[in-house]
């Protein structure tokens, strides 16, 4: 199937692109090692557009940088698939072989003009057509996109739009060309392999499919639950309607990570039972009533994570958990003996041998596998399948493997939902920073040279006209809160627009302001675009 | 439709043969003089050369003679060529080999080179030959510079081996921010005007760590335990993980030591890093063994 | 790009308007609107040889390169600082510290010819003057010893040429060849160049097309000039091979070895003739893109060589269609800063490409990867010359002279104790002897002791050797070498242990540090010398170091700076020059023929 799973492309790839789409990601900070594979390609002569409201250190690195009006991506995504037509620059070959819809997909972009376009985005209409031409004429070309694309409330739909760039220039199922969603966590792609979906089997199996469960219930022993369950947003809703009265969090802070986070704290405040498992006490485990302390996945365990490349690796452990901590799969396995299944003390790589004998995407991975061959990309069904560089190759083939062709998709530009105004006129965006990362959990860890805080980050004309300095504590506010936070005037920051990081929400509670509009597609919050007033502080 | 090919494998193996000390060898094309000698089972002392980065061959440690060349050439830069024959042990090569480890202990602390030691050793190099009749040898002796918490800089062990500047450059991280300065005996590894490194480019990623090959980059952690005396890589475990920070999967190899991560590198041929880290991935582990973290709670 | 990180000392209007005078609107980043910027990795390469120049701008501007004036250029070329600084502190030429009075610096050359003939004194007497005196390796000017260069703030450097016309010791012999039009041709006039046979090599050329001239170049058998004599014809041909790609010809007129100043005294005095030959090569081998790379301690060649293509381009000899010719061809001039390594040609790649001056290894060579990667021929003045003589004659023609293995004439450069000092050009195969004869034999009272050939790099020899023949292969098969052409001559007096221990501090100041063997060899070398200089011989332990390094340099360096180090040393060693060894006493050999 076309449109799930995970990055098409292996990192390799991006050495040996052409062109590349930097859209909505500031990589250079928050995936520096898959960045390096970008450098290459770029040493190797690759040209890169790259697409971001702000100039952000990726972008710098840019042959060209557009920086488009926050929330416009579907328009300047149809504007160059307009373009592309307009130009007689689609592969007409592959898309009459692999795709369905193009007809449709081509009238609905008809209004997308590059005046048009230029007049939403802010974006020169030269610049989104050379980007337009540039790409669709490429040998090898991918769009490489991250929370700038999909933290927004129609983010589903922005990725939509880069796909139907794929797709109309063949820019996909082939090697150096592809659609490469970077992922934010280690496992958050592993996460998403094991099930971890509202509506999903281990192995991107399908919860409502009988023939899926029966195989998953025959070797758990037990029937499972056919009712797809909830997103982390919907749990949300859920609390507030009060259909969800307790909690079991596991190594999760949404208590700082959630948009709007003052109102997720009053939610998590008034569960009947909150227990929350994690290495620290975060400020969601201040908030519970039993904390379960566990250990490091990553030094402190055995057991296997998944890249933004599908490859599977191995973590170990380095070092004994402290005190009492223990490790996840104990901590699970003593809660169900207590509750009156005893899954014995299976080894982390029994766990896996069992996942393998469910999901066959993973069936071939076997630890030695994993670390003989530095990790495997999945799909990987065999045990002498060399694993997967890249998906979709099947667009490719004559029968197309049997499958439906992949859809073009209709998007609508529709902006953040939280429009400007007189009293909310600045708009303020998150991202970021190298040394950091998320709610600082594990970074707040180690001090360095570069750290320098949360600060918001604003245009030396915005700063002049509100008589603001460098370093100066301004007050930001937004329709859901205010912070006290200090400023960097930073020349990369186009007027109008504020950016700040999230990393230290115990000196700057950003979340309290940020927007919790989120994605009905995706459950994911509009973090990159709010409302903010900045204003100087009273001196008394 | 034509079904395009995954060209990830490719390369195609067209063989070249040479003679190494007389043995027979055929590698494919475009493999270097320093790779053949592995594939016949002969060892060649580097120091400028190392599998994730480009070489520069200027240390010239590595030199062989291959007949018809003027000069010895550098095996670790120079490709194979069909008929070659190449000596890896004349008395010549033995001779440069020898003079260039000894030119180096006569000027560089060497003390921290695990790597040189044993050649150092096999071409009997007598550095202490330089310093005669009350003229003492010049050496690049300075205090080093400590300036933060992740790094430490003593060039008095630096071989200007280049490897530090292309990690921090073209090889991998692309922020420039050291480069060789001024010429000759006197060329250093610096910043501009020579900044710290705080004020400088520097990103903390570690990688010229990473390469150093004479602790003339180094760790503080690492730093301040050899001060105490209380450096035991013998007694280090080393364990191959995947970073926590970001969904790259970059591989770590953490250093322990009394149970406590003392160090993180990651392995130089390994896909995704080669070897190349960034601040978090290098750095970032501290909380794990936290002990005076500013703004968190000690582990329950 | 990089992160470029640049700290806040900002540059002052004087540095912005000598940076912004050189660059104009060549920057690496553009900034097309608020929301559009174009910069990125090609951009980046594309403006980085502007390097070079934007930081010879700052250094005469103020005198020295400041931490603001580095981070405009920075800024502009988006080259990150540290690498601006490495490129800068590489060159003798640029000071990044703040000098404590800011003017003109006086460089006086302590290297042979001048040592010999009082450039202590000089320095002591400019010294006393009030005058800022630096200690400079060889200027090229061993004809004037004790030879000075003006580096000036604000203006234009000087030299003592500039007011001084010059004279042709040989001036009026009709069989000169290479040297002709020296005192003939008014070396400010394409016109006066015109009237006696300028550019009519370039038509002949371009009547027998690129590879009639390869193939002429090739018969003639004529080589390179600079030392390494490599046959000037197959070099071409190989370019001209090369195709899909930009290339280019350089003239290396980076001429820096001790002794040598045949190629100043072409380019002072007969200009147009290097840039006709300049624009043959480019012909020849299907180049587009001439540079010529020139030391920056000659300033007056550098003016002449300017106006020279300034009127050739002009009388469309140079750019669009070579004279009709449907070649696109034209010259950049870019000025060295002081550095002797950047003659040797990778050295001067980098150099041009806006890097340190660091010689790569060969193979790839310059013919499949030279300036910028692409294929390049490089040739200095005098190789040069040679051509619009091979075009002229016809390679029978050139060929009358010389001898079979060495055709044509040789340019050589008389210092040291000789009556004349000056340039001569001898056919191959003029015995040493002759050649000191023709520059009025050795000067002074005192009988000759040695003669460096080849220059720094060369070696000595004994007066034995008068009746050597001028010839590479005679030279070969000697043990010594032509080199560039240096004929130095020493009589009994000079203290030629002061004159290795200079030698050998010469390669220590001039090694790139970049190689092992080199970096570290060229300073024990010179630890060595001081040792003998100061107990007046050599331990045992001490001579056969001196072998080892003199080995490991000349087999493991990386160019022929470091293989040719411990040459004249060793020689003088061997010959006993340094009061020791079995050459001892050979001062009475010195007698003339």
């Amino acid at each position: 199937m076309f449109g799930a799973g995970g990055g098409t492309s292996s990192y390799q790839e991006i050495e040996e692109a052409d062109v590349v789409l930097l859209w909505g990601s500031n990589a250079r900070e928050a995936h520096p090692i898959y960045f390096h594979h970008v450098l290459k390609g770029l040493d190797q002569g690759a040209t890169m557009y790259a697409v971001d409201p702000r100039r952000s250190s990726s972008a710098k690195f840019a042959d060209v940088w557009l920086g488009l009006n926050l929330g416009t991506d579907v328009a300047l995504a149809n504007g160059v698939g307009r373009e592309i037509i307009a130009a007689g620059l689609q592969n007409q070959a592959f898309i009459d072989h692999a795709t369905a819809g193009f007809e449709a997909y081509r009238d609905h972009v008809e209004p997308f003009t590059l005046d048009y376009v230029e007049q939403v985005t802010g974006v020169p209409a030269a610049a989104i057509a050379e980007m337009a031409h540039a790409y669709a004429t490429a040998d090898k070309a991918q769009i490489l996109w991250t929370l700038g694309i999909t933290e927004h409330h129609n983010g589903v739909d922005n990725v939509k739009s880069l796909c139907n760039l794929s797709l109309l220039t063949g820019h996909v199922g082939r090697w150096g060309s592809g659609l490469v969603p970077l992922r934010g966590q280690n496992n958050v792609q592993g996460g998403g392999d094991m099930g971890a979906l509202p509506n999903k089997l281990p192995g991107f199996q399908d919860l409502t499919n009988p023939d899926h469960r029966a195989k998953f219930e025959a070797v758990y022993g037990t029937p499972l639950n056919p009712e797809p369950g909830l997103h982390l947003t919907l749990m949300f809703e859920a609390m507030e309607q009060g259909t969800i009265r307790g909690a079991y969090c596991i190594g999760e802070n949404p208590a700082d990570s959630e948009a709007d986070s003052a109102h997720a704290r009053k939610l998590l405040s008034g569960l009947d039972i909150l227990v929350v498992q994690d290495i620290f006490l975060t400020r969601t485990a201040e908030l519970a009533d039993v904390v379960l302390p566990s250990s490091v996945g990553w030094a402190e365990c055995d057991g296997t994570v998944t890249s933004s490349e599908r490859r599977v690796q191995r973590v170990r452990a380095a070092v004994p958990p402290p005190g009492e901590c223990r490790h996840d799969h104990e901590i699970i396995g003593e809660l169900a003996r207590r509750l009156g299944v005893d899954w014995g003390d299976p080894t982390p790589e029994e766990l896996w041998d069992e996942l393998r004998s469910l999901s066959p995407m993973h069936a071939g991975m076997s630890y030695q596998r994993l670390a003989d061959e530095g990790g495997l990309q999945w799909p990987c069904p065999e045990m002498d399948h060399p694993g997967s560089p890249f998906l979709h190759g099947w667009l490719w083939e004559d029968d197309l493997g049997g499958r439906p062709p992949a859809p073009f998709s209709l998007t609508d530009h529709a902006g953040p939902k939280e429009e400007l105004s007189a009293e909310f006129p600045l708009r303020l965006t998150t991202g970021r920073a190298l040394d950091s990362y998320n709610t600082g959990v594990q970074s707040g860890g180690y001090d360095n040279p570069i750290r320098y805080g949360d600060a918001l980050d604003l245009n030396p004309d915005d700063a002049a006209a509100l008589g603001i300095v460098d370093g100066e504590t301004v007050r930001v506010s937004s329709p859901r809160g205010a912070v006290e936070m200090a400023i960097r005037v930073q020349p990369d920051i186009p007027a109008g627009l504020a950016f700040t990081t999230f990393h230290f929400p115990e000196l700057v509670d950003i979340n309290t302001i940020t927007n919790d509009e989120w994605d009905r597609e995706s459950g994911t919050a509009e973090f990159k675009a709010a409302a903010i007033r900045v204003e100087k502080l009273r001196h008394g | 439709m034509t079904l395009p090919t995954n060209p990830s494998g490719a390369a195609s193996e067209v063989n070249v043969n040479l003679t190494v000390n007389g043995q027979s060898v055929s590698v494919p094309a475009g493999t270097t003089i320093h790779r053949a000698c592995e594939r016949a089972g002969i060892d060649t002392p580097t120091l400028c050369w190392a599998e994730n980065l480009t070489p520069v061959n200027v240390c010239r440690v590595c030199v062989v003679e291959v007949e018809g060349n003027r000069t010895l050439v550098p095996s670790c830069a120079r490709a194979v060529e069909e008929g070659m024959v190449v000596n890896t042990d004349s008395e010549r090569v033995r001779h440069s080999r020898r003079m260039v480890l000894e030119f180096l202990a006569s000027g560089v602390d060497l003390d921290q080179a695990e790597g040189l030691r044993r050649w150092l050793d096999e071409y009997e190099a007598d550095p202490g030959r330089y310093d005669q009749d009350g003229l003492p040898a010049r050496t690049v002796y300075e205090e080093p510079k400590v300036q933060d918490n992740l790094y430490i800089r003593d060039y008095s062990r630096c071989v200007l081996c280049y490897k530090c500047v292309e990690a921090c450059g073209d090889d991998a991280q692309h922020t420039y921010a050291i480069a060789v300065s001024g010429r000759g005996f006197d060329a250093r590894i610096s910043t501009e005007f020579d900044v710290t490194l705080p004020d400088s480019a520097c990103v903390y990623c570690g990688n010229c760590i990473g390469v150093c090959p004479t602790g003339a980059i180094q760790f503080k952690t690492e730093f301040d335990l050899r001060q105490a005396s209380d450096w035991r890589p013998d007694e280090q475990t080393v364990t191959q993980t995947v970073c926590s920070y970001c969904g790259v999967g970059c591989n770590l190899e953490l250093h322990v030591q009394d149970e406590r991560i003392v160090k993180v590198t990651s392995p130089a041929d390994h896909s995704v890093t080669h070897g190349h880290l960034c601040i978090k991935g290098r750095f970032g582990w501290q909380y794990v063994q936290p002990v005076d973290a500013p703004t968190r709670q000690r582990r329950p | 790009m990089a992160d470029l990180s640049i700290s806040e000392a900002n540059a002052d209007a004087i540095e912005q308007a000598a940076v912004d005078a050189v660059l104009g609107d060549q920057t690496a980043e553009i900034r097309e609107t608020e929301r559009l910027v174009r910069a990125g990795t090609q951009r980046r390469r594309d403006h980085r040889h502007l390097l070079l120049p934007a930081l010879h701008a700052l250094q005469n501007a103020k005198g020295w390169i400041s931490p603001g004036g580095l981070n405009y250029v920075c800024r502009q070329l988006q080259v990150p600082p540290a690498e601006a600084y490495g490129v800068a502190t590489f060159y003798d030429l640029f000071r990044v510290d703040e000098p404590d009075t800011i003017g003109d610096v006086t460089h006086v050359c302590v290297d042979a010819a001048c040592q010999i003939s009082g450039s202590a004194e000089r320095q002591r007497e400019l010294a006393a003057r009030g005058v800022t005196v630096h200690r400079s390796p060889c200027l090229g000017q061993c004809d004037r010893a004790p030879a000075e260069f003006v580096q000036a703030v604000a203006g234009p450097d000087r030299v003592d040429a500039d007011s001084q016309p010059y004279v042709l010791p040989q001036h009026g012999d009709s069989s000169l060849r290479l040297l002709r039009r020296i005192g003939v041709v008014d070396p400010n006039s394409l016109a006066s160049y015109q009237a006696a046979g300028g550019y009519e090599a370039l038509a002949a050329a371009i009547a027998m097309g690129p590879t009639a001239v390869c193939d002429a170049v090739a018969a003639s058998g004529l080589s390179g000039r600079g030392g390494a004599a490599f046959p000037t014809g197959v070099k071409w041909r190989a370019v001209a091979a090369e195709q899909g790609r930009p290339k280019h010809v350089v003239a290396n007129c980076d001429e820096s070895e001790p002794g040598t100043f045949k190629d100043r005294v072409v380019m002072e005095n007969d200009p147009f003739a290097v840039i006709e030959a300049l624009t043959i090569a480019g012909f020849a081998t299907a180049a587009e893109n001439g540079w010529i790379y020139i030391r920056g301690e000659y300033p007056l060649a550098t003016r002449r060589l300017s106006e020279a293509i300034v009127q050739a381009r002009a009388a469309g000899l140079l750019g669009e269609n070579v004279a009709g010719s449907g070649h696109r061809f034209d010259i950049e001039i870019r000025r060295g800063a002081g550095a002797y390594i950047c003659g040797e040609e990778t050295a001067l790649f980098a150099s041009i490409e806006g890097f340190r001056g660091e010689p790569r290894s060969k193979p790839p060579f310059p013919t499949t990867h030279g300036l910028f990667q692409e294929p390049t021929a490089v040739n200095n003045p005098e190789t040069l010359l040679n051509v619009l003589e091979v075009i002229n004659r016809g390679a029978d023609g050139y060929r009358e002279v010389g001898t079979e293995n060495s055709p044509g004439t040789k340019l050589l450069c008389l210092s040291g104790r000789v009556a004349r000092p000056g340039v001569y050009e001898v056919p191959f195969g003029t015995t040493l002897g002759e050649v000191l004869a023709l520059a009025g034999g050795i000067s002074g009272d005192d009988p000759l002791r040695a003669v460096l050939l080849g220059g720094a790099a060369g070696n000595f020899v004994l007066p034995d050797q008068l009746d050597m023949p001028m010839t590479l292969e005679d030279a070969r098969q000697r043990g010594t070498t032509l080199g560039s052409g240096v004929v130095m001559a020493f009589t009994a007096e000079v203290d030629m242990v002061a004159v290795a221990v200079r030698i050998a501090e010469f390669f220590r100041g001039e090694s790139c540090g970049q190689c092992v063997p080199c970096r570290v060899g060229t300073v024990r070398q010179h630890e060595t010398m001081v040792q003998l200089q100061q107990s007046g011989a050599l331990t045992e332990q001490r001579r056969e170091l001196s072998d080892d390094i003199a080995r490991v340099m000349a087999d493991a360096s990386i160019c022929g700076l470091g293989h040719t180090a411990a040459s004249a040393v060793g020689s003088a060693l061997r010959l006993g020059l340094l009061g020791e060894g079995p050459g001892d006493g050979g001062v009475d050999q010195g007698r003339l023929p």
